[in-house]
């Protein structure tokens, strides 16, 4: 039996399907809860990020200020920092807008058609010109396609983590 | 049309020149043309009617020195005026016979100094359109004695004997190509000429073509004759008007003459050429792609093997060389190919014709023997760098070639020294850069053009040279790191070992030869966020803004 | 008369092989069951070598060469698998991925897509060149069909399938470099088509989401490029 490691999970801009499929992994929850601590999470009530944590899950892209902020703590922080899904991974539908440019994106949502007319700017991040995948500002350690991963492979990534190994998802798991 | 004849238009086209105690010879090139030297020719020839001097004014092709044009040279004095214009005419009229107008004198200083005029022998001493004037210097006697005296064996003989290697850039033994599409069974074959020169800053075939048209029909009927051919095609750039007009006048005087057409020089010989237009794309300079574009189709390259001596255009067995190539063809039947061999170094022999352009003095065309150094090149005949600045690095070979530094000036210019020193002939630009040209942004600008031209068919240079544009883009904006260095090095090895065509593989050579020779700069513009020339500008936020730490 | 001197003995990847003088390296290895990633290259159409995944490594050739279209010889030596061309492959593939907005989770082809399965069979998890995010027209003008140009490889497959099977050369190719996009007659909306038979070969041989039936999307319907090889021995037949 190896030493409790110490896991974290953030949610950039994504959908939370690669948290949900984490929650897929069902029974077998309880058996990884065992070997890991799980010490800041949209699913545990931890407002700071702690100094020091073997395991990051990243699901989502970054896209805003504040995206960026995050990830640049959390790379410090963090041993093993894992890319989720493929938002993470590619930007996937995050990125959808980097072909139009944020002011239009702003204008379609918060303008056209809408009674009460307000670009939000007080309270809220600003968004970055492009959205851009995970290791485009960071480096990554491993990366985990899909979208979402299947609960087999978040298994997977894990189990190997935990022994130490840094897992290739390469020929196993695929984008979308 | 036979020997007698020939010396018989020869002689009467000698006559007719000896009537006149005065030629002047006036540059009608494309660049003097811009100039307005055809204003200058009439005013002259205006000037000597009314002067009744005994003189025949002569429009030519390129002279040469293209900085001083427009140019004008008077025979039989062999004296040459520089920066004329129309109001000139008077002086030049009134100083034949006499003392030369000094304030004309173009200061061309050793700029003839070691060139070798074989490719170049009539430029400016005859009237393009004039085939006559071709034949009275030696104008198709090589033509007539390879019909009359030579098999096609012996004609390959003598161009393998000579070392003449492919103009065109790739540097292929001519004879050997020849030869292989000689013996290739196949009833029908052709003949192509190559002048879809696109490299940025050359001007080698267009002023050929422009000066000596006929000297390419002749090379193309020897070639015809010596594979087996019986139709050849000029594949000439359509923003070559000047030139495509007057190939096109010299086509129809060489039909006139019988040089063209069915049963040449009375012989069983039947040779003819059409002109094709190209529309302008680089890639087409390809010899796959030149003949998915003779044929009508969209001009993208193809996998080579079949290679095009086997299976060319329609399918057929086809021979293409460039227009420099075929320019020397008829020089070398008339001396043999040992006098080609004599000039030259030990792997590359005779001539090769360079535009010389960039930051130099003395712009222009110029033919040396090769073994010149570029040393020789630059500071004796070109005089050096422009404006007493210092030289810092001088680029061959367009997109494909590289720039070459200091270190590298005593190289003697031949195909195997220029691809060591990791630049290549190509087809004769020559670019000198001083000390105000950013090696990252010279890059920067020939991948640009690789990216534009590039056809699309494969993703390597498709995808592989924006991708490149981009890196070198982010490096003269001051906001690339070490990891993008490494990345445009990896995407240099990828798209050169991978790419479909010559264009792609050879794409990565100006960051290539620039990494070389000038990673200092690179590396200024990552670690510093300066530029050692000056070019690049930086904006000390546009950096952060793009990764997104500052938005408004 | 005598079949021996149609017969090529060549190694591939060390192993020993035969095959006929009329060979291309892929068949060759495809039939010995050595895989050679592909992606412009369809039985039954013509090959364009442009894709350039099955780049191989042939001992004493200068360059590598694409085994679509280079033949058997006797005696040639092969590698179809070496770190430095697995490199190549995987950058090619991402020069892919990169250049247009290949969206998987979104597209109507996840789970039948051939650039997606290459990413997975060659290993590929991520992209690190930067993607291009082009702004790219879908035409849905046709009653039947889309072309969505953001998932379009540019691989000429509707063009060669438009032209040397069905005979309507309706497909084209306009635009040079990063611009390059396939067009139906003369840039005309597919709708409008006057050329288009509306036979569908161009949808099945499409190996990404460009081209589609309007009816499968968010149906996972997988396409059916395997028709061209017997589409090719019938009509040889009926000529015969």
């Amino acid at each position: 039996m190896s030493e409790v490691k110490t896991l974290a999970t953030v949610w950039l801009d994504g959908c939370s399907g690669c948290h949900m499929s984490l929650l897929d992994l069902d029974e077998r929850l309880i058996e990884l809860s065992s070997q890991f601590q799980l010490v800041y999470s949209p699913l545990v009530d931890r407002k700071t990020f702690p100094d020091r944590v073997d395991v990051t899950l990243v699901e989502g892209a970054v896209a805003s200020v504040d995206d960026l902020k995050k990830i640049r703590k959390i790379r410090e922080h963090t041993r093993v920092l894992v890319s989720l899904g493929d938002c993470a991974l590619t930007g996937n539908v995050s990125a959808m807008r980097n072909t139009v440019g944020v002011q239009p994106v702003l204008f379609r949502v918060y303008e056209e058609n809408v009674l009460q007319k307000q670009i939000p700017t007080i309270g809220v991040p600003a968004l970055l010109d492009r959205v851009c995948p995970v290791h485009e500002v960071v480096p990554v350690d491993v990366f985990v396609p899909g979208c979402p991963p299947s609960a087999d492979t978040i298994y997977q990534v894990l189990s190997e983590l935990l022994a130490g190994r840094v897992p290739s998802l390469g020929g196993v798991a695929h984008f979308g | 049309m036979n020997v007698e004849e020939l010396q018989q238009i020869a002689g009467s086209a000698q006559e007719e020149r000896e009537k006149f105690d005065y030629e002047v010879n006036v540059c009608m090139g494309t660049s003097c043309l811009s100039q307005h030297s055809d204003k200058i020719r009439d005013a002259i020839a205006k000037e000597a009617s009314a002067c009744g001097k005994s003189c025949h004014v002569r429009r030519t092709g390129c002279m040469g020195p293209c900085a001083a044009g427009p140019m004008v040279m008077i025979e039989p004095a062999e004296t040459r005026y520089g920066h004329v214009r129309e109001e000139d005419a008077k002086d030049i009229v009134a100083a034949l016979g006499g003392e030369p107008v000094a304030r004309l004198d173009p200061q061309l200083g050793s700029y003839f100094e070691g060139q070798n005029f074989v490719v170049l022998e009539n430029v400016g001493h005859i009237d393009p359109e004039k085939i006559d004037e071709y034949i009275a210097r030696g104008g198709y006697e090589a033509l007539l004695k390879v019909l009359t005296e030579m098999s096609p064996g012996s004609v390959i003989e003598q161009i393998s004997k000579s070392g003449l290697r492919g103009r065109g850039g790739g540097g292929y033994p001519t004879g050997l190509k020849w030869d292989t599409v000689a013996k290739v069974k196949g009833a029908q074959k052709y003949v192509i000429c190559n002048g879809d020169e696109g490299d940025p800053g050359a001007f080698m075939d267009r002023s050929v073509l422009e000066s000596d048209p006929q000297r390419v029909i002749e090379g193309m009927a020897i070639a015809a004759y010596a594979i087996g051919a019986n139709k050849g095609y000029v594949y000439v750039r359509a923003e070559y008007p000047l030139a495509v007009q007057r190939l096109t006048v010299a086509l129809r005087e060489a039909r006139r003459r019988g040089f063209l057409g069915n049963a040449i020089c009375e012989t069983t010989f039947n040779f003819d050429i059409d002109v094709r237009l190209g529309a302008g794309a680089f890639v087409c300079g390809e010899e796959t792609a030149l003949i998915a574009s003779i044929e009508g189709k969209r001009g993208m390259p193809r996998p080579r093997p079949p290679y095009p001596a086997v299976s060319g255009l329609w399918g057929d067995p086809t021979l293409i060389n460039n227009v420099e190539t075929f320019a020397n063809v008829a020089p070398i039947i008339r001396h043999g190919g040992e006098w080609f061999a004599s000039m030259g170094t030990a792997r590359s022999k005779g001539t090769k014709v360079f535009a010389l352009t960039g930051k130099i003095q003395r712009t222009g065309l110029v033919e040396i023997p090769m073994g010149m150094t570029l040393r020789q090149i630059i500071f004796g005949i070109g005089g050096g760098v422009a404006d007493g600045r210092k030289f810092k690095a001088v680029q061959t070979g367009g997109p494909s070639g590289g720039c070459m530094p200091e270190e590298h000036l005593d190289l003697s210019i031949s195909y195997d020294a220029l691809i060591s020193a990791g630049s290549m002939m190509g087809s004769g630009g020559m670019i000198v850069m001083d000390d105000t040209s950013c090696m990252v942004s010279v890059a920067r600008f020939f991948m640009e053009f690789c990216m534009t031209e590039s056809c699309g068919k494969c993703v390597p240079c498709r995808a592989g040279t924006v991708q490149m544009f981009e890196l070198l883009t982010k490096i003269t904006k001051g906001e690339a790191t070490h990891r993008d260095l490494d990345r445009l090095t990896e995407l240099c090895e990828v798209v050169g070992a991978t790419s479909l065509c010559g264009l792609g593989q050879t794409a990565p050579n100006p960051v290539l030869s620039t990494l070389r020779y000038f990673k200092h700069e690179y590396l200024a513009h990552i670690e510093e966020k300066r530029c050692p020339a000056g070019v690049c500008e930086f904006s000390a936020t546009a950096a952060d803004t793009r990764r997104g730490e500052v938005h408004v | 008369m005598s079949g021996e001197a149609n017969v090529r003995t060549l190694t591939v990847d060390g192993e020993e092989i035969s095959a006929r003088a009329d060979q291309t390296i892929l068949e060759a290895a495809r039939e010995h069951n050595v895989g050679i990633p592909t992606l412009c290259h369809l039985e039954g159409l013509s090959e364009v070598g442009a894709c350039r995944l099955c780049l191989v490594e042939v001992k004493g050739a200068r360059r590598l060469l694409p085994a679509c279209v280079t033949r058997v010889e006797e005696g040639m030596e092969v590698t179809t698998h070496s770190p430095k061309i697995d490199r190549y492959r995987t950058m090619i593939l991402e020069l892919f991925f990169a250049e247009r907005n290949h969206i998987c989770s979104i597209c109507v082809a996840n789970g039948n897509c051939e650039l997606q399965s290459l990413a997975l069979t060659l290993g590929m998890t991520h992209v690190e060149i930067p993607y291009q995010y082009p702004q790219l027209p879908v035409d849905a003008s046709h009653p039947r069909f889309t072309v969505d140009h953001n998932r379009c490889v540019l691989c000429t497959r509707c063009v060669r399938v438009c032209s040397e099977i069905e005979g309507a050369n309706t497909w084209g190719v306009m635009g040079r470099g990063a611009q390059s996009l396939v067009i139906t007659d003369l840039k005309e909306p597919w709708g409008d088509s006057e050329t288009c038979t509306s036979c569908g070969k161009c949808v099945q041989v499409c190996p990404t989401g460009a081209l589609f039936e309007k009816s499968s999307v968010g149906s996972k319907v997988r396409k059916h490029p395997e028709f061209l090889p017997y589409l090719r021995i019938m009509r040889e037949e009926d000529q015969a």
